[in-house]
Parts: C-alpha cells; structure tokens; sequence
C-alpha cells in the first residue's frame, strides 16, 4: 500500500481531484489521505478507480460527489449532497452528514455513523444508503430505485411520492410522504436489512426495521380518486 | 371609359363592410326596427377586452424559489368574514359558486351545484329567487343573497343560511335588476317569487327599504340582530365606482365585499347593459384593494372577485392581485354542459346539436339562457329539458373542473415559492400590455412601468 | 447566494479577540457572497442615558471624505447632546446623551444622503459594497472588541447590490438581523406594516423580515414568540441569524434548504453558512459541531 498525502491547507482540492482521476493502474495500491479539509468543497469528486480515501476531518458539499469504485471515508461531518449521484463503489462518514445526503445515487453504498439532514436519499436512483441516527424530513423524496436503511427515526414526509426505493426504518416516522405505506417484512428484506447492517459493522436485529414502500396510488392520474398533489 | 377596357369588378371596393355599422350593427338595427323592444341575451359580455390573459406570472428562477409538491404543502384554507361574524366561513378552496337564481337555473342544477361545491369544501350562493330546499340539503355552506326584489326572501331562510349576501348589483347589468321571460316562470318558480305564473318578471333595480349606504348600515345591522351577529355579511357591487363603493361597503360594516366584473354573467338581461356597463374585471380588482389598503381593512375585510373568472390561471392572478377568493357563475355553467354539443343523459350521449340549431344558434355561441329553452338542460324549466342535466354527473363535473382549478392555482402559486395561495402578491405578475399594467398596476414585462404609477 | 457568520463568546476574558477571531470566519463567505459585507458588534453597553448610532457616508458626494467634525459641531450646537464621534473613512459611530429620536431627526435633516445603520446602546454597525476583505480591512474588523456579533457577505437576489441594501438590517433599537435565502412575500409583509407606521428604506425582502420581528418585539412579544409569528407570516427560505443586546437567535425555514452549521465549546458559540468558516476557531476539533434543525428556534443568551 502506497500511502499518499494531500494537506488542503497548503493544497488547492483541484490538485487533489487531479490526482484522484488518474489512471486505474497509477492509483492501483495507493491510499489517499487528505488533511486539514476544514469543510472544503468538492473533495474527492469524480473518482473513476478503485482507491482508498480518508478524509481526515469536517468536508463540505459535494463529497465523494459522483463516485465510481472509489472507496472513500470521511472521518468527520460532511455537508450538503455526500455521494451526490454515485455510481458506485463505497462513502462511508463518521461523523453526520447533511443535506440531500446520497442524493440521486445510481449505485454503490453510502454509510453514514450519525444522523442525516434532510431529503437524505431524495431522488435515489438505485444506490444504498445506511443511516447509524436518524434522518431529516423529505428523506426519500421522490426515490426511484434502491434502499435507505435508517437506525435511528425518520422526520416529517419520509418516503414523499416515492417510486420504487424502499426504505427500513427502525425507530419512529414522524410522518409518511404521500403514496408511502409501512408494509410487512419479507423474507428478502430481512435478507438485504442483514446485508447492508453488516457491511455498515452495525449489529440491529433486522425484525426490528419497519419497511416502506410505495402504494404506487400516484403512479396514475385520477381524478375520481381525490389523489395528493 | 374607352370600349376595349373590362366591365368595372373592383371586389373590394364593391363589398367593402363598415368598422362603423358592420354586420352585427346593422342585425341589430333591423332587430330593432322589427321588434322595437331591446335584445335580451344571457351570460355576460363577449367583446374582447383586457383581462386576466393580459398578466402573467414571473414564477421561479435563481432569486426566487419554488416548492416541491405533495407534502411542500401549499394550503389553500380560505377564511371569509372574520370581521364581526361569531361563525366566519372556512372554505378549502378559495373559489366558490357564485349566485345563480333557482328559475334562471333548474333544481337538478342547484342540486347538482351544492354536492360539488360540498365534495370541495366550498360554499354556493342562491341568486335572485330565493332558497331551494334541494340547495340547502346539498350546499354544506350556502351564502343566501337579499336581493331588490326580495324574492322569496324570509327569516327561516336566514336562519338556515351560513351566510348573507346583500346585492347591489351584478356585473352584467350594475343598476339594472334581474329578469326572467315568461317562459321559465312555471308553477314552481311563480310560487317562489310570489308571481302570477308565465309572466315576464322584471326585478326591482334598488332596494325597497334602503337606499345609499348610511341605510346600508342599518340594514346590515338588522341583518345582524336577526342572526345574532353569528353570520358573516357579504355586500355585493357590480364593478363601476370601485374604489368609493368598496370604501362605502366596509364603512356600512360588511365583512366581505364581492365585486363582480362587466365580464360577470346573467340568465337574461338587456343586451346594452351587458356590453356598455361596468368596467373589467380586472381593472376593478385593484381598485377594490387600493379602497380596502386605504382603509387599513386588508385582511380584516375579505375580497371576492367575480366576472369572467375561468381557468385557475385567472384564480391565481385575481388572488395575487389582493383578492381572498373568487365567485365563478358561467365557468361553473359550462362546466355542467352550457355550450357543450351533447348532454348525457341515462347513461347515454345525446347530441344537442338540433336543439341549438332550432334556437337559431350552435354550440360554442350560444347565449340563449332567457329562451328557457337550454339544449343541455342547465337554464330551463321545462319539465323534460331539465331532465338533460342529472344532479350526480352534474355533480361530478363541477367538481372535477372545480378542482382542476384549484390544482392549477396551487401549480401556480408553488411555482412563485409560495406556501400559501393567499402569499400571491402583485409583484408576481407582470402584463403584457398597456391597458392591462395600468389597470392591474403592475409593470409591462420586461419594464419597471405601470402606466400612472411611475411614469 | 449569501454567507452569514455569528460568534457569542461565553467568556468576557475572550471579548478582546471577537475581531480577530470574526474576521476568518467572514472572509470564509466570500465565494457565497462577493458583493458586499456587513457586521453587527454588540459591545460594552453605554449608561441609559446616552445612546450611539452608527452612521455611513458611502451614498454622500463626499464619501469617505465626509466632514464628520463639522456634523458632530452642528450637532452639539443644535441639540447640545455632547456628541463625539468615532469615524473610520465613510463610517462613524456618535455617542451623545439623551434619546436616539431627535438626534435621528437632525441626521435627516441635515444630511438626508447620511445613512443611519443602527441605533442602540450596544450595538455598532458596518455594512459597504466590496469584497468581505476589503470591507474588513476598510473598518478594520480584527480590532473589534464584544460579547457577540452577526455578520453577513451578500450576493444580491432581487434588488439592487447598494450599501444600504446589504445585511445587516436593524430596527429600533439594538436589533439586527442577517438572512439567507429568499421570502415569496415580502411585499405583502412590509404592505402590512407600513400601515402602522412603520417606515421601510428599501425593496429589500430581509428588511421586511427585520422590521416584522423587531415590530413584534415592540408590541412585547419575547424572542421566541416573535420568532414564531416569523414562521407564520414570512414566506420563503430562510436562515435567519438575529441579534439582540443579551442574545444570538437562530431558525431555518421548514423547507432547510439554505444551510447553517454550529460549532460550541466551553468558550463560544459559532455559526456561520458553511463549516469551513469555523475551522479555523480555537479548539473547533473537539467542539460540538451539529446542524440547527427547521422550524427550531435557537437562543444562546452571553
């Protein structure tokens, strides 16, 4: 392991980027460590190898933005848009995270220790996303694809015209967005909730999440049925 | 000329119509000089003039934010008559079903009005003759109007409405009072109206017992110990002196102040009032608001706007201009059928296309409301056309368009990063032409000019 | 499309270093917010009998050339309130004795191009057009001294990038307030306030948002109260960062798109738009970093 590092106080994060779009085979072996981050922006985006990152502090918007196969922890807070439209690979931060956490991811996971701001997982388009506390309101907006496991409780509007994502919950909902319903437990959730628990090194018993899903009541217009809108 | 030239075939010049005395002018010469009585029509004037179409909304861009939908909840909660009323009316939806009286209209459509505007949370209001019990039983909140002719007007109809309106005047016709042709006064109707039946029945143009607004006062306060000051007064003025009436309005102790564009409808008055009284509808909105922001009473005394009122585009702009709510008549109407090729009937579709042309008229043209002889069944009393319109699939269709409305305003107004519809505010709009930003007294797009205001 | 920065020190030991420890924090929104910058120190409080205003001469002919001797001179002959001032270029703060009312109504009079920044007896009050750097260097932020501050770099939305059009806005008397965002409904706001007297300067959506709460607070609602008339009648995004004479008062539209972050530890409180305005505060590694929730009122009293 080729250990490399990046001090942001002395460094532009252009600099790093650069580096982190090298080729597969320059940044075959090699860890990443960036310091002094002090919550810049945009650090880490646009990865497109398999390389190890740690972000050793607070980053701000737009973390690991548009990952793919990159493997990248944040041992702080990050801000709004972690993970924004990852594509895959894995973000995991230590700290909480933000709004509009994993927003738009197609693929990949996406694990954060503490909580989550708002519309965490909004507009997911098949990435994973778990969640050690609790997630802010609008969480799962308009979630297309994917899975939000969420540890902790889940504010107002969780899961709002959502699509085809599906959402665990462990502890309290303060409120469920429009066409989103609590549904029983499948032998395949309980399956995934075992999977995506463990690879977030959390030991919850999976019976103990609540699923959600959509009824799929907005996928249509009609006007007889006194829809939300 | 010489002999070789052609015979003169300027076409043209040989068939050149008049601005002046065109077409209609001179069909209405002859009318005259045929008939010597004044055309009376139905729904309100049909000349283009400048109306809501004229704005448009500035909705949201880099400075201004707009709302997501579903649980970025924009309300539309709308609360009329809080002044001095103990019982303010709460509506879900800040349009409502203005007054159309049972005889210009049928019973089915009375019936057919009150599910709608219940299944929508919103009120409906009698018209010029009186409280049907079919209204009453399905309306869950009906404004009852005190008219100049009073009729069918009494106590036990107070007591049941949920709120009253004092009219003045109506926009199609501000100083003249209702009429019904002889045709529609059947049994029922003369019952009502305490009239020998088959006559043609002229309504009173002033009140009988008060005239001028310090009686006003008074009759309000009747109005106010005959219900215990529990329900709401609304006044209502067609739109010519705006400003002082609304002023006059809010001084006499109304609650609410409706004013009703020269665009407003009628079953059937006179056609030179219909076109040649009363100021647009939108030129009326703003006056209405100056008066009420003049008077400090904005928000204490509610706004309605009628006249014209068709699409939620129009909603919206009349709420962004200072109304809290608007009344539709003709929207609603057409709603039902007015105007329509077919009726539905027995689960069937009809084409009412002969009965039209036997009118003398086609659908998408006609106005022939006093004939009482409604193709569709919706301003008729005849026993069998009435059947045209059933309570329920009228029901059904109001509401839809009602609620197609309501959508569009809230589309509308989330796009403007509103919460709330009742947040629209005239620096959302901008017009398209002069007469339009002079009258609604906001900037010609792509200006900072409002005609009067600054410049 | 603006930076917003807020600092309470919880120990009167530190109140020598507010400047210094501001001026990182404000110069860290910059990129949110080129256009201008503004700053809201509460410091040592004047007896009751006196009070100070903050003046600005930037909209004068003479500018940063402003004959502020001669004004404080007409002053005191005028209204013999024992005025000084204390100037810096195109700004001065004037302590003088007595009520704030007449000497505001001399400032206007003599001089209507005068712009009168806030009014108090603890708060003093710098806003220009310009890079945050250059307006701190301009009033020389680093040697400010205080309990508590709010700061503001401004990118303009709606109206017009001038002076009196940046953040902070005050109302009344040592209140002011800086916001992020922008409100649906402004107009009808200050359309409601106007009638009760209550005059506006500008166009501006947050001066509607200022003279609402202030009002609020003069008709003796406390802070949270007010705050929670805020949240009725104001439409729009926000962060709202407000101070008072004891207090640092923080809330977020329900919606929370616009960001906020806090950071406290034993000795201060520290909020600003974004993390890296805090980073560089003493101790901020093992401080409490978190996040204000929507529709929560935050009040950290010094």
């Amino acid at each position: 392991m080729e250990n490399l590092t990046f001090d942001l106080s002395h460094q532009p994060v252009r600099a790093l980027n650069q580096h982190l779009h090298s080729a597969a085979d320059v940044l075959a072996g090699q860890h990443i460590e960036v310091i002094n981050p002090d919550g810049a922006h945009n650090i880490a985006v646009g990865i497109n190898a398999p390389v190890t990152v740690t972000i050793k502090g607070h980053a701000g918007y737009y973390a690991a933005g548009m990952n793919k196969f990159a493997d990248v922890t944040i041992e702080g807070s990050a801000s709004t848009g972690v993970a924004e439209n990852m594509m895959s690979g894995k973000v995991h931060v230590k700290g909480f995270a933000s709004n509009g956490a994993g927003a738009s991811a197609h693929g990949g996971l996406l694990i954060i220790d503490g909580d989550a701001g708002l519309r965490c997982g909004i507009s997911l388009k098949g990435g994973d996303i778990v969640v050690g506390g609790s997630v802010g309101s609008f969480s799962g907006f308009m979630a297309q694809a994917g899975r939000m496991v969420i540890c902790g409780n889940a504010g107002d509007a969780l899961g709002d015209s959502l699509y085809e994502a599906v959402i665990y919950v462990r502890g309290d909902i303060k409120s469920l967005g429009a066409d989103a319903q609590i549904e029983p437990l499948t032998e395949t959730d309980t399956a995934a909730l075992a999977d995506l628990l463990s690879k977030a090194g959390l030991s919850h018993n999976p019976t103990e999440f609540k699923r959600v899903a959509s009824a799929r009541t907005l996928y249509h217009w009609n006007a007889d049925a006194d829809q939300d809108y | 000329m010489s002999q070789t030239e052609h015979p003169i075939t300027f076409k043209r010049l040989q068939l050149e119509e008049s601005a002046s005395f065109d077409r209609s002018t001179l069909d209405y010469i002859h009318r005259a000089s045929s008939t010597g009585l004044y055309e009376i029509r139905g729904l309100g004037a049909k000349r283009k003039l400048p109306h809501f179409d004229d704005l448009v909304f500035l909705t949201a861009s880099l400075s201004r934010y707009p709302l997501e939908g579903y649980r970025e909840k924009c309300s539309t909660k709308t609360v009329l008559g809080t002044r001095f009323a103990k019982k303010p009316i709460v509506l879900d939806t800040p349009i409502t079903v203005a007054g159309m009286s049972f005889g210009a209209l049928s019973a089915n459509v009375k019936e057919a009005l009150g599910k709608a505007a219940t299944a929508m949370g919103t009120s409906t209001t009698t018209g010029d003759g009186g409280m049907t019990s079919e209204e009453r039983l399905s309306s869950k909140t009906l404004v009852y109007q005190c008219l100049p002719s009073r009729y069918g007007f009494n106590p036990d109809d107070v007591r049941r409405a949920d709120a009253i309106e004092v009219v003045l005047g109506q926009g199609a016709k501000p100083g003249g009072g209702g009429m019904l042709l002889g045709q529609k006064v059947n049994p029922r109707v003369a019952q009502m109206r305490t009239l020998p039946q088959g006559v043609d029945q002229r309504s009173a143009s002033r009140h009988p017992d008060w005239t001028g607004p310090d009686d006003l006062t008074i009759k309000i306060q009747e109005l106010r110990e005959l219900t215990d000051w529990e329900k709401p007064i609304y006044v209502k003025v067609g739109a010519t002196r705006v400003f002082n009436d609304v002023k006059l309005a809010v001084h006499a102790g109304a609650d609410v102040v409706v004013v009703d564009g020269m665009q407003g409808g009628t079953a059937a008055t006179q056609t030179c009032f219909i076109e040649h009284a009363g100021i647009p509808t939108l030129a009326a909105v703003r006056q209405a608001v100056a008066a009420l922001q003049d008077l400090d009473m904005v928000g204490k005394v509610q706004l309605i706007v009628s006249g014209g009122i068709r699409t939620g585009a129009d909603v919206a702009k009349a709420l962004a201009l200072g109304a809290d709510a608007v009344a539709i008549g003709q929207g609603v109407l057409m709603a039902l059928g007015c105007n329509r090729d077919t009726y539905q009937q027995a689960g069937q579709s009809h084409s009412a296309e002969a009965d039209y042309a036997a009118l003398g008229t086609k659908a998408g043209y006609c106005h022939h409301c006093h004939t009482g002889k409604c193709p569709v069944g919706v301003t008729t009393q005849d026993a069998i056309l009435e059947q045209r319109l059933e309570p329920d699939m009228g029901a059904k269709h109001v509401k839809n368009y009602l609620k197609t409305l309501t959508m569009e305003l809230t589309t509308l107004a989330r796009a403007c990063g509103k919460q709330d519809v009742h947040h629209l505010e005239p620096e959302d709009l901008v017009a398209l032409t002069v007469e339009a930003a002079a009258m609604a007294r906001v900037p010609l797009a792509g200006t900072n000019w409002i005609p009067g205001q600054n410049g | 499309m603006c930076g917003i920065v807020g600092l309470l020190l919880k120990k009167p030991a530190l109140y020598s270093q507010l400047g210094e420890l501001m001026v990182p924090m404000l110069i860290g929104m910059t990129e949110r917010g080129p256009d201008s910058a503004g700053m809201a120190v509460f410091g040592e409080s004047l007896p009751e009998g006196q009070r100070k205003i903050s003046l600005y001469s930037g909209l004068t002919e003479a500018g940063a050339a402003y004959d502020w001797v001669g004004l404080v001179d007409a002053m005191n002959a005028a209204l013999k309130v024992k005025a000084q001032a204390v100037v810096k270029g195109n700004h001065a703060v004037v302590t003088f004795e007595g009520p704030a009312e007449p000497v505001k109504a001399f400032v206007n009079t003599i001089d209507p191009k005068l712009h009168i920044l806030s009014t108090g007896r603890r708060i003093d009050l710098y806003k220009d057009i310009g890079l945050p750097a250059d307006v701190a260097n301009r009033y020389a932020f680093g040697s400010l001294t205080g309990s508590h501050l709010v700061g503001h770099t401004r990118m303009a939305t709606e109206s017009a990038v001038t002076p009196d059009r940046a953040h902070p806005f005050t109302a009344g008397e040592d209140f002011c307030l800086v916001h992020n965002g922008s409100l649906s409904n402004p107009n009808g706001v200050r359309r409601m306030l106007e009638p009760r007297g209550i005059k506006f300067e500008t166009d501006n959506d947050t001066e509607a948002a200022c003279r609402f709460l202030e009002w609020r607070l003069r008709e003796g609602d406390d802070l949270p109260a007010a705050l929670q008339k805020g949240f009725e009648a104001l439409d729009g995004f926000f962060t709202f960062l407000m101070g008072t004479p004891t207090e640092l008062a923080l809330i977020r539209d329900p919606f929370a798109c616009k960001p906020a972050v806090v950071a406290e530890t034993d000795d201060y409180v520290a909020i600003a738009s974004e993390f890296r305005s805090l980073a560089h505060l003493p101790d901020v590694k093992h401080a409490k970093v978190f996040e204000p929730a929507p529709e929560e009122m935050y009040v950290w009293k010094i």
